[in-house]
This record gives structure tokens, sequence and C-alpha cells, in this order.
């Protein structure tokens, strides 16, 4: 069988980090080394797992009460609208969230930082985009913590961000940071982006978001790749 | 619209990826359900501990379930794995050989599309994944872009309870990563 499907746009060339980021020690050795071949983007890569649906319920978005009592710390809103490059939405797509506690602390084995553990927040979230490409999460503002990288670093407030996109090529991994922090300059992780993209990375103080006496509202929007401009006919 | 920019997981991604069922594409009673496992290692040839391995794949028949398949669905075909690598830098995804999907020039053979994710990858890494004794694979169209000294590495080793995947991020033998 013969068939010519329309592909995705291929990445910016200025949006994402190059995988040998030195400042960020942990890419040298695991940077591969040779160049990525293209790879055609055939039925296998225009289609991707459609996931979410029948497994993320409403209560999996406010991470302030999914661990059971009240996470500690200061409450927020994080919405945002997932489009593509051609600024059409994409509906109906899984996001998943995780984050550190107001602390700064991961639950997690290997995160020993000396701050405490909220009993009431594990710091995982997940969403359904609805009909317009909006999600939108209750959670705590995350806490700076230190790491290894480097003398006296430290990570700027940050939310992992998980997408699948419609297709295996929108697939995206990012991190979403909070406006005007003053940790920015001295973090590799950040840095990594091309200077003219980082702002991308930065969620929007919404007031509109937010919600008198109760959480700070926060914006982030998310563009993932848009489809071929030119769908080919199927040949015979 | 400019794209948003990726970033690492980082250290803890098993907080908030891995499923408990991520690893299943099928049920262990599906027909022919083998093992897929292997180990992520890093230019020292060391397991990497902290990675995520996701697979995407189509149905025994090459059809995938999802709208932009012009056959139609697969009837419930999750055709997606999801495993994180364990302390010595293994995963294990149990699944079915996928079927010739077509192509823009004729048939592909069987293959699975691959994401690497990990601490230190700042973006995640593709590659594919093909089978060992495949007449296709002599006439599939991204395997001939590879280099032939170079395509070991994307083909399975069979194993005693399916097959085995290795993928080494960067150095000797070095996985064949594609530009999506």
């Amino acid at each position: 069988m013969t068939l010519v499907v329309p592909g995705y746009q291929r990445d910016d060339a200025g949006a994402h980090p190059p995988l040998l980021s030195p400042g960020y020690k942990s890419t040298v050795l695991r940077a591969p080394s040779q160049a990525p071949i293209l790879l055609p983007h055939t039925l296998t890569e225009v289609t991707g797992p459609l996931l979410g649906e029948g497994r993320v319920t409403a209560a999996d978005a406010d991470l302030t009460k999914n661990a059971g009592g009240e996470a500690q710390g200061q409450r927020i809103i994080l919405h945002g609208q997932v489009r593509d490059s051609d600024g059409r939405p994409v509906p109906h797509t899984l996001v998943e969230v995780w984050q550190a506690n107001a602390a700064g602390r991961y639950l997690h084995k290997l995160d020993q930082h000396d701050t405490p553990l909220d009993p009431h927040f594990v710091g995982v979230g997940r969403a359904m985009t609805d009909s317009m490409g909006r999600y939108r999460f209750v959670t705590i503002k995350p806490g700076a913590y230190p790491w290894r990288n480097h003398f006296n670093a430290w990570r700027p407030a940050h939310v992992h961000f998980s997408l699948f996109g419609r297709s295996f090529t929108q697939r995206l991994v990012t991190q979403m940071y909070f406006p005007d922090d003053p940790l920015f300059p001295y973090d590799p992780v950040f840095n990594s982006v091309p200077e003219d993209a980082r702002h991308r990375l930065i969620s929007r103080f919404d007031l509109s978001a937010t919600v008198e006496e109760w959480a700070l509202g926060f914006e982030f929007d998310i563009v993932l790749r848009g489809r071929g401009a030119t769908p080919m006919e199927e040949q015979s | 619209m400019s794209h948003t920019p990726s970033q690492t997981v980082g250290p803890y991604l098993s907080i908030g990826l891995p499923w408990p069922d991520g690893p299943f594409v099928v049920e262990a009673d599906a027909p022919s359900a083998f093992l897929l496992h292997g180990i992520v290692t890093d230019g020292t040839g060391a397991p990497v501990p902290d990675a995520l391995i996701e697979t995407w794949q189509a149905d025994p028949d090459g059809r995938f379930d999802h709208p932009d398949d012009p056959r139609g669905a697969a009837k419930g075909f999750r055709g997606f794995g999801r495993c994180p690598t364990d302390d010595s830098g293994r995963y294990e995804i149990r699944t079915q050989k996928p079927g010739p999907v077509p192509g823009p020039d004729g048939p592909q053979a069987p293959h699975i599309d691959v994401s690497v994710f990990a601490r230190g990858l700042l973006h995640r890494v593709v590659t594919r994944i093909y089978f060992p004794n495949e007449p296709a694979n002599a006439t599939d169209p991204v395997l001939l872009t590879v280099p032939p000294d170079r395509r070991e590495t994307l083909i399975a080793a069979p194993a005693p309870d399916g097959y085995r995947f290795d993928i080494r991020l960067q150095g000797t033998d070095e996985t064949v990563f594609f530009a999506i």
C-alpha cells in the first residue's frame, strides 16, 4: 500500500536548546554526539496516542487537594491554551504536570533538600484540554531549590509540563517559570534555550484569573507544531 | 506562532510521568505478546537510571488507533507504551509486533517509534526499533537513509522472552537518533 499523508512542520531552528549544553553538566555524557538523521513524517509520526479520556478526572487538576487535606503554600491558578504553530487550538489532549512543594522539595527518594515535605502535597496533576485547547490547574507556587550542578546553584521556581498533542511529532516536555524570577540569569537549564525563545517559558501574571481572597492567577500558553502547509494527494 | 521550547524532565520525572499500566501496550494474554526490554546507557556505558522510554506503534495489522489513519481505527489498540528505567537503567514494555505500515513509496518494515526522556536530555531523542530477520528491512525507506554500519543499532535482538533493544545515548555504537 502506498500512502502520502500531510506531515507536520519541523522544529523552529531557534526554539529548542541544543542537546549538548555544557553549563548543564548532565548533558555532557548524555547528549548524542552524532547528528540526527532526518525522519520523514509517515503514518507512524503523524498519528500518536490520544490519551486521557476516561483516565483523568476533574479532581486530578487540583494539586492542593489531590493528596487529601490542604496543601501548604501560596495557592495559584495555572491556566492557558494549547495551540499549534498555525494558531489552531489542540483540543482534548492530555496535559501532565509535576513540581516541587512550596518549600522547594520534591516528594522523591532522591530529593534530600533540607526543607519540609508537605503531607498534603504530592506534586502531580493531570488535565485534558477542552474543545478550545484550554487547560486549568489549581496548585501552589513551587519553591526554588538548590541542586549540585555548580557552586551555589538554585533552580528558579518551575512546573514541569508534558503534552502529547495529536501526533508523535507534537510530543513536548517543558518547564514553566514565573515572571521576574531573580534566578533566571544563573540557571543553565533555563538559559540552555536560545535567548530569543526564553520568554516563551515564562508564565504571565493574570489578574483576570486571580480569585479574590483565594488564589493568584498565572497564564501559560503552549505552542506545539502545526501541520505541514500543503497536504499531498494520495498516490495510486 | 513560535513553538514552546523543550526542557529536560529532570531527575524527578517519576513523580509525574509513569502510570501503573504504562508498560503494557497489550494485555498479557494478547496473541504473541512479548517483552521488549533493554538498558539505557550514557557516554561511559553507565546505566541511566532516571530515563523514561515511550513507544508508539501500529497494531499487528499495521493500523493505528487514530483518526488520521485513513483506513480506520484499530479498535482500541493503544499503541502507546511508557516505562521509566530502573536503578540498572532497564526498561520493559509488553507489546505485540506491529504490522507493516504504509509509507510514501510502499510499505515500511515493521517498526516502533521511541522517545527517550532523561535528566540531562534537554529535548527528547527519537529512535526506531526494527526487527531482526525481516525481509522488508532491506527496502525500508527509513533504514536505507541510515549509514549501513550504523543500522545495526536500530535492530532489536532476539531474547528468550521477546526482544532486547539497548539505547546508547552517546559513544561507541551510539544509537541512531532521528530528527523529526
